[in-house]
């Protein structure tokens, strides 16, 4: 067992430490990590309210975006190009439902604006992710990008 | 309410284990069986399932803090009243976050599915009890034992990143998805380590008194473990968004952070090696059998950790029930298996009450059942999940082919939830009646 040797002192300067690393990484995760968007002309106002509208209806709790969410239905970011998918298909089961996705009868702006959003989120990139190749260190490389 | 106000926040958090475990087991059902209990839809029935199991969480982590504070480090609370406040809002927003989701107004984002308005009560309630406690703690500084390291962070780290959690309401953040998904992740990784620190300060709180053995919170491997711990909490979030397109060094510096769990792995094999002998005899006592059970949970846990955190499994196994697995295995195998110790601890010691054969057999027989239950939820989650990467990646199957591949294995998963639900019942009602005789008696 080893002793209690360390001072508070040194506690925390280690733990300070840690946490100025925590806000500089912080700080370039919320910039140069994520700030370019190449799909921002697809973002239009339709999109921005049918983002919410996503929101304010929870789908997320049975759709995936990039893999995060519920597991009860697919996940979303490329159902709009997906072969055999695609903005009619959405339309049709927005506004009518399966067997396990209600109607939520949603007038027609709506899902014209949910389908935007949808359409934005797609221009962004791939998920889930098919063709890619497996490096040494374990990391891949993805074959297929936007 | 003139007792102590830790108990009261036990109390309730038994009751929210029990409801999130029953709602969750309906979630279950409707998930393999589309149309069941129609009532109440699976997207309002899952929010419902996610806030009481959370509320679950941090009600028993915070009831330990404010019983052992004053009882067992000398160190009476600095304020009551404010203790009294923080639970009444914590019930009034809960009430609050039930009834919108019934209503059907979410906010819709992933574990906080509330309207953000309700954000407000959770952050004042939070910086009343930060404010509390380290008013609490501060009178005594100098060498801290590591659970007073971990509670301290766990309560600031929850304040900071619940607040980043809501950075989307700023057009900003809310206008660029890979921003957003990244920030809501990191936020999101965080968060679960900041309530992580409170509940393995209270396992390691919970041990030192059972073994009455100082040396194992103050040691300088313990701050080292703690250190790893808030590394990972900091920054091995990222295993999360692997497949969003940020820059690749987000990546890079989650994936080489995880691996450094490999040395608490280590740790853990170690100290089953050196302490095998003297676990088999405390193994009688409640609240020791339920470590016990937790340090087996975390061992299998990091293991699954660490494997999806490589960058080609977890290609094969993001948004798969594989996460899931992880998930509910920290949920119910780690946190709830060490706060189940912490509650029984608690009761024992307020009521002074040692629990009857009958009753003693009643919560051993729903010790065994809820964890043998939970190998097997967990052992299908994880096979539903592997069969699901294969399918998608190999297969390039869609979304209905693979759901019918794998739905055996989501029926037993479902049946067995069912089992954990039960065992959970014999496990938590005892205790439940203990701390309800308790608290009706007189001062």
């Amino acid at each position: 067992m080893s002793t209690n040797s360390m001072s508070t002192g040194l506690k925390r300067f280690f733990f300070w430490s840690l946490f100025i690393l925590f806000v500089i990484d912080a700080y370039f995760v919320y910039t140069s990590g994520t700030e370019n968007d190449p799909s921002q002309s697809f973002l239009t106002e339709g999109a921005k309210n049918g983002k919410l509208l996503f929101q304010e209806h929870n789908c997320i709790s049975c759709h995936q975006l990039y893999g995060l969410g519920g597991y009860m239905g697919p996940d979303l970011t490329n159902v709009m190009s997906a072969p055999g998918k695609g903005e009619i298909y959405v339309k049709t089961l927005i506004q009518n439902g399966t067997q396990r996705m209600p109607n939520l009868h949603l007038p027609e702006s709506d899902v014209k604006a949910l389908t935007e959003y949808l359409n934005y989120v797609d221009k962004t990139g791939i998920s889930p992710v098919r063709n890619f190749e497996i490096n040494l260190d374990g990391t891949i490389t993805q074959k297929d990008v936007r | 309410m003139k007792k102590e106000i830790g108990v009261v926040f036990i109390f309730l958090s038994i009751t929210a284990l029990l409801a999130g475990s029953f709602f969750g087991c309906i979630s279950a059902f409707q998930f393999v069986f589309p149309g069941f209990f129609d009532l109440l839809p699976f997207f309002k029935n899952r929010p419902i399932h996610v806030s009481f199991t959370v509320s679950w969480i941090f009600l028993s982590a915070i009831g330990g803090i404010y019983y052992y504070l004053p009882k067992y480090c000398g160190l009476p609370l600095f304020s009551r009243k404010m203790a009294v406040v923080h639970i009444w809002m914590f019930i009034i927003t809960g009430f609050l976050i039930i009834s919108s989701y019934l209503f059907g107004k979410f906010g819709g984002r992933e574990y906080w599915e509330f309207p953000p308005i309700l954000a407000i009560p959770i952050f004042v309630s939070w910086v009343i009890f930060t404010f509390n406690f380290f008013k609490t703690v501060l009178k005594k500084v100098g060498q801290w034992p590591v659970y007073m390291w971990m509670w301290s962070t766990g309560v600031c780290f929850f304040l900071m990143t619940f607040t980043e959690s809501y950075l989307w309401v700023l057009p900003h953040f809310r206008n660029n998805i890979i921003l957003e998904l990244t920030v809501q992740w990191k936020a999101g990784g965080s968060l679960v380590g900041s309530w992580n620190m409170l509940v393995y300060g209270t396992a390691l709180f919970v041990m030192e008194r059972i073994k009455g053995d100082q040396s194992l919170s103050r040691s300088n491997l313990a701050f080292w473990m703690y250190l790893l711990g808030l590394t990972n909490l900091m920054f091995g979030w990222a295993h999360h968004i692997y497949n969003v397109p940020t820059a690749p060094w987000i990546r890079y510096l989650s994936y080489v952070i995880s691996m450094s769990e490999l040395l608490i792995l280590s740790k853990i094999i170690w100290n089953w090696r050196k302490s095998l002998e003297q676990a088999k005899k405390d193994f009688y006592f409640l609240p020791f059998r339920f470590l016990v059970a937790s340090d087996i949970w975390i061992f299998l846990n990091i293991v699954l950790a660490i494997l999806i955190s490589i960058p080609a499994v977890n290609a094969y196994t993001h948004g798969t029930h594989i996460t899931v697995a992880h998930s509910m295995g920290s949920a119910i195998g780690i946190n709830t298996m060490i706060l189940l110790a912490s509650v029984l601890f608690i009761i024992t010691d307020v009521t002074k009450f040692e629990f009857a054969g009958t009753q003693k057999t009643i919560i051993r027989i729903g010790f065994w059942l809820t964890n043998i239950s939970l190998l097997v939820f967990l052992t299908f989650l994880v096979i539903a999940g592997a069969e699901k990467g294969k399918l998608i990646v190999e297969n390039k199957l869609v979304f209905q082919e693979i759901m019918q591949q794998i739905d055996p294995y989501l029926v037993s998963f479902a049946w067995s939830g069912l089992f954990i639900f039960i065992g959970l019942l014999m496990t938590t009602i005892p205790p439940l009646l203990a701390i309800i005789q308790y608290l009706k008696k007189k001062d």
